[in-house]
C-alpha cells in the first residue's frame, strides 16, 4: 500500500517536473527550490507531530479520553470533538498527529471524524493566517459558518456507516 | 467585493494601486507564489513538542525503558515512511502553483451554475493537488470569472475533506488506509451540502460582492 502511494505521488512529481522543465529551466528551478524549501520547514514540524504522538497516546490513559470522547459518548462526543477541532492550531501535522493519538487511546471513530472534520475547515488560526489574507473576508465567514454543520454531518454518517 | 486585508500576501509582489478585482486577476495571472515569511519552528509546534516530551517522560517512568524504546522505534519508523510522500507531496504543490492555468480552470467552473457547477467544484477540489498557496488563489479566481458563492464554498470543502493529496501526504500515515478511506467516503456529499447551504444563506440576502469598491 505504502509502495504503491508512492509511486503514485512520484509519478506524479516526475510529471509535474517534465511539464515544467519543457516550459523553462528557470521555472522548474524555481518551483524546485520551492518545495525543497517547504519540505525543510516542515521536517521538525512533522518529527514532533509523529513521535509525539506516539508517546501522548501511550502516555494518556483510556479511562480519560473514552468517557469523554469514546465510542460511547455518542453526540455530547461529537460536539465536545468538534469543539476540540476548532481550537486546534497549527499545520497539517498537529490535527492528523492528535486525532490518530486520541483514536490509539480509546476515542471513538465518529468522534475523531467530527475532531479532524473540525480541524481540517475551521480551525480558527488557520481562516485568520490562509483564507482572509487571500479571499474576500465575506466569503470566508460565509464558508466557515456554512461549514459549521458538517462535522456533525461528517460524524453522523460515520455513525450509521458503521466502523470499518 | 470587498479588498482583503493584506492583499500583497498573495503573490509576493506588492498590490498598491489595486480594487480588489486587480488584486484577484493579479493572483490569476501572475506566477508567482506567495513568499510568507515563515520558520521552522513556531508556538504551535512548541506547544506539541512540550506534550510529546512530558508524554515520552511519563511513559518512560510509569512503563520502562524497555517499553520507551519500542513505541520511539514504531514512531522513528513511521517517520521514515513519511518522509519520500511529504517531500513529493511539497514538490506536487509547488509545481501545480507554478504551472496551474488558473484561468482555465476558474472559467470551467464561472460559466456554470446550478447543482452541476456545484459538482464540477467539488470535482476540481478534489483533483487539485497543492497546498493553501495554491488553492486560495484559485477559489479567488473563481469569483473574478462570475461563479458564485456556493460554487468557492464547494471547492474549498472538497478541497479540505477529500483532497487526495492532502489524504495520501498527511492522514493515511497517521491513521491507516481503512480509516481514511472510510472518513472519505462519508465525505463525500459534505461539499455539495455546504455549497447549496451557501447559496441558501445568499438567497436569504447576505451580500458577499460589494459592488461599489
Amino acid at each position: 500500500m505504502t509502495l504503491a502511494i508512492n509511486i503514485f505521488l512520484w509519478l506524479a512529481v516526475s510529471v509535474l517536473a517534465f511539464i515544467a522543465a519543457m516550459r523553462g529551466r528557470s521555472l522548474f528551478n524555481e518551483a524546485t527550490r520551492a518545495g525543497v524549501m517547504e519540505f525543510i520547514l516542515l521536517l521538525p514540524r512533522i518529527g514532533v507531530g509523529v513521535v509525539g504522538s506516539g508517546f501522548v497516546a501511550e502516555a494518556l490513559p483510556n479511562e480519560w479520553i473514552a468517557p469523554w470522547i469514546g465510542p460511547q459518548s455518542g453526540f455530547v462526543g461529537v460536539v465536545i470533538a468538534t469543539l476540540g477541532g476548532a481550537l486546534t492550531p497549527g499545520g497539517p501535522v498537529v490535527g492528523f498527529s492528535i486525532g490518530a493519538a486520541a483514536l490509539k487511546s480509546g476515542a471513538g471513530a465518529p468522534q475523531v471524524i467530527a475532531y479532524s472534520t473540525a480541524w481540517a475547515l475551521y480551525a480558527i488560526h488557520r481562516l485568520m493566517i490562509w483564507e482572509v489574507p487571500m479571499m474576500p473576508a465575506r466569503v470566508v465567514w460565509l464558508r466557515a459558518a456554512v461549514s459549521l454543520p458538517l462535522p456533525f454531518l461528517a460524524a453522523i454518517l460515520a455513525m450509521l456507516a458503521g466502523r470499518p | 467585493m470587498k479588498l482583503p486585508a493584506r492583499p500583497c500576501t498573495v503573490n509576493g509582489a506588492t498590490a498598491d494601486n489595486s480594487t480588489s478585482v486587480n488584486y484577484v486577476r493579479d493572483a490569476v495571472t501572475d506566477s508567482t507564489p506567495a513568499r510568507r515569511r515563515r520558520r521552522a519552528f513556531d508556538w504551535s509546534t512548541a506547544v506539541i513538542a512540550f506534550l510529546a516530551f512530558a508524554a515520552a517522560a511519563t511513559v518512560y517512568v510509569r512503563d520502562g525503558r524497555e517499553h520507551f524504546l519500542l513505541i520511539l522505534l514504531g514512531d522513528v519508523t513511521l517517520f521514515g515512511e513519511m518522509l519520500p510522500k511529504v517531500l513529493a507531496g511539497c514538490l506536487i504543490g509547488a509545481f501545480v502553483t507554478l504551472l496551474l492555468p488558473r484561468e482555465m480552470v476558474a472559467r470551467w467552473v464561472g460559466h456554470e451554475s446550478g447543482f452541476t457547477g456545484l459538482l464540477i467544484a467539488a470535482f476540481f477540489g478534489f483533483l487539485l493537488p497543492g497546498g493553501p498557496i495554491t488553492i486560495y488563489p484559485v477559489a479567488g479566481a473563481f469569483l473574478v470569472m462570475g461563479a458564485d458563492a456556493g460554487a468557492v464554498v464547494a471547492f474549498i470543502v472538497s478541497w479540505t475533506l477529500i483532497g487526495y493529496t492532502r489524504a495520501l501526504v498527511w492522514e493515511l500515515p497517521f491513521f491507516g488506509s481503512d480509516f481514511v478511506i472510510w472518513r472519505i467516503v462519508e465525505a463525500l456529499p459534505l461539499p455539495i451540502v455546504a455549497g447549496l447551504l451557501a447559496r441558501l444563506v445568499v438567497r436569504a440576502g447576505f451580500e458577499y460582492r460589494e459592488t461599489s469598491k
